[in-house]
């Protein structure tokens, strides 16, 4: 009778492999051939519950169990308690379905994400991938429709109607059109984009696919952060493997859409995540950002119309054709459809990714899935949406995640990254560095945020040493507003909102060198 | 053990990458993954092969954070200094892998072992504060921890 062969799952994601994931496998393999023991260790991606990697898995008759966080120390009394079999451990969370931090999410984008092995093709068909790319090569002519009723926003910070863009690259009269996906995923507090390309790559090739059916795009184009260099190996190894089932490349599944995907490593510049110096690093130049007009969608890369979307956004289109545009709507707020990504870190005790449907409060995800922060200190200030977000202090945390109800409180939901500060903080510190991060990072265009930002840090300087206090405070503010309404991108545009939020919401923290 | 800047082997990554002007920061990053450091006879020759001018070149060079000039130590250390790593200790894990390695950050050491750079996110912020050495990412990285990785470095 042959052996029982026991399923092992341990992550291959750089969060988990930041926590020795790799080693663990290595150790866990070696442990078990020394004792004889047959097991089979996948690598799957991550469910997006960092605070418990590395997050092993073991596939038992009853369904996966898992157990977390796991070192290299724990291999042995995890084999002594039998844990093959799924039994108690001290570290054993269960089934892992049934962890509440997974469980009590709304799954759409990111369901795949941990179940399967990214590198296999096969378990992402089982999982009902490219399905939606199946209909939408029956259907052409109803991806868009379909876009337009699922309420899609663009997922990358700037909330755009994904439909509405679409349309316009559909509409436009071309030669030659192109998918851009943009994974330059430099917003501090965010790792959604990285946990999907690393976890569940061939969504972010579907999607992109589809898109190119809906518009009369051939190419495509992913342009990733050089910050992700696990992320690249696991797409490269996608599309080649898309190719080879035929699932890119010439007639697709033997029908009459072409379509490539070539990626592009970006050279560790944060504002090529805007879509225009994103475009111009495509095309091999300095990333400064381009004039809008005209839209990338009319002239985009190599001047031909181009879709430029984030990959969470793309990743979540094959769904909405698989199972129908309603089915995505019926999540969400008003005029926030559908899910978005969460992701919670900073001082927090349990940080990751959180995909619920928007409306939900602040304080219930600090709270419900963050635990609180990892200090134990109360939550001080909250950074939703990135370096360029505001600030929120505690009376603003009931205020509801989604897009409008965000803009009203003058913050930012963004690509939905919040990050998390307990009272050990100095708030003018980081009103300070936003500037500086603004003056690292600036393009050089436009005066208000290539100079603003340089000056901005001077007169926060000024501030807090109590140079000219008054004076020195109605300069900041009037600074602010030059750079809010003259700067050419977001760059400069919102670099004043996590300065004017500090300021509004700790103004006793610009008074602590006055004290010393 | 990174290579020495030479022009055969310059020519070869070139053309795999594909000698075309809108090839130019990939062409680069493999530069950079080869030699450490764009040297200042790699932007001639680039310059010849895709047919843009030495000043386009250095313009894409000096853009990108990516593109050193300068060759780096065998190892390179790089410390996030952005806003979910600050309010895990970042600043001050900085401060200390400059005390112990005793080399500030945008240098080398002397030995040519290694350089210390800063970075602005490696999307590995709930486990802050973050590092990365070469490709590989360590999260949740105290000042014991870092002692660890120094050691085995």
């Amino acid at each position: 009778m042959n052996k029982k062969i026991t399923k092992i799952f341990i992550p291959r994601e750089t969060a988990a492999m930041s926590m020795g994931s790799d080693e663990l496998a290595e150790k866990i393999a070696l442990f078990s051939e020394s004792k004889n023991i047959s097991i089979e260790i996948v690598r799957n991606g991550s469910w997006g519950m960092s605070w418990l990697e590395p997050l092993i898995e073991v596939d038992t008759s009853d369904g996966r169990v898992a157990y977390g966080p796991v070192s290299i120390d724990d291999i042995e009394s995890l084999f002594e308690s039998n844990f093959l079999e799924g039994s108690d451990h001290a570290l054993c969370q269960g089934k892992t379905q049934n962890i509440p931090y997974l469980k009590s999410q709304q799954r759409w984008t990111f369901r795949k994400c941990g179940l399967i092995d990214p590198t296999c093709i096969h378990s992402y068909i089982e999982n009902d991938g490219y399905l939606g790319l199946k209909k939408s090569i029956a259907n052409q002519k109803n991806i868009i429709n379909q876009i337009d009723i699922s309420g899609l926003r663009g997922r990358g910070g700037a909330g755009f109607p994904t439909g509405i863009k679409w349309k316009t690259v559909e509409n436009a009269e071309a030669d030659q059109k192109f998918i851009a996906c943009n994974a330059d995923e430099g917003d501090s507090g965010t790792f959604s984009d990285r946990i999907l390309m690393e976890s569940d790559p061939f969504a972010l090739i579907e999607g992109m696919t589809i898109a190119g059916i809906a518009v009369g795009a051939n190419r495509g184009y992913i342009y990733l952060r050089s910050e992700y260099p696990h992320a690249y190996n696991i797409l490269l190894n996608a599309v080649e493997t898309a190719k080879k089932h035929n699932w890119l490349g010439e007639n697709i599944q033997d029908s009459e859409f072409d379509f490539n995907i070539d990626i592009h490593v970006g050279g560790g510049s944060y504002v090529c995540g805007e879509e225009t110096a994103m475009l111009e690093s495509l095309e091999g130049k300095a990333g400064t950002i381009r004039y809008k007009p005209p839209l990338p969608a009319i002239e985009g890369l190599f001047g031909k119309p181009t879709i430029v979307n984030n990959v969470v956004t793309l990743a979540s289109v094959p769904d909405i054709m698989a199972f129908g545009g309603d089915a995505y709507a019926e999540h969400g707020v008003n005029r926030s459809k559908g899910t978005l990504a969460f992701q919670l870190s900073g001082n927090v005790k349990q940080g990751g990714l959180v995909e619920l449907a928007f409306g939900v409060t602040l304080r219930e995800i600090i709270d419900k899935w963050g635990g609180g922060t990892a200090s134990g200190k109360p939550v001080y200030a909250v950074q939703v949406g990135g370096p360029l977000g505001a600030y929120f202090p505690e009376s603003l945390l009931d205020t509801p995640l989604d897009y409008e109800a965000f803009s009203e409180k003058k913050g930012m939901v963004g690509h939905g990254g919040i990050v998390i500060f307990d009272d050990s903080v100095d708030m003018a510190a980081q009103a300070r560095f936003a500037m500086e991060f603004c003056s690292i990072e600036s393009c050089g265009k436009c005066t208000p945020c290539r100079i603003g930002s340089t000056r901005g840090m001077e007169v926060i300087d000024n501030i807090t040493n109590n140079l000219d206090r008054e004076k020195n405070l109605e300069l900041l503010d009037d600074l602010c507003e030059t750079m809010i309404d003259g700067s050419l991108c977001a760059m400069g545009g919102l670099t004043p909102f996590p300065v004017k939020s500090a300021l509004k919401y700790f103004p006793e923290d610009f008074k602590i060198n006055n004290e010393n | 053990m990174k290579k020495k800047y030479n022009e055969k082997t310059a020519i070869d990554i070139i053309d795999k990458v594909g000698a075309r002007p809108e090839m130019l920061v990939q062409i680069l990053h493999a530069f950079i993954k080869k030699f450490s450091y764009i040297d200042e006879q790699a932007i001639r020759l680039i310059a010849k092969k895709i047919n843009l001018s030495r000043a386009e070149i250095h313009g894409v060079v000096s853009f990108y954070h990516d593109f050193r000039t300068e060759p780096t130590g065998e190892k390179v250390i790089k410390i996030c200094q952005a806003e979910a790593c600050q309010s895990m200790g970042s600043r001050e894990l900085t401060k200390y892998a400059e005390k112990i390695l005793d080399v500030n950050m945008h240098q080398t050491s002397k030995d040519m072992k290694l350089t210390l750079e800063p970075v602005y996110c490696l999307g590995n912020c709930a486990l802050s504060p973050a590092i990365m050495i070469d490709e590989k990412v360590y999260g949740k990285v105290n000042e014991e921890k870092l002692n660890d990785l120094v050691e085995n470095l």
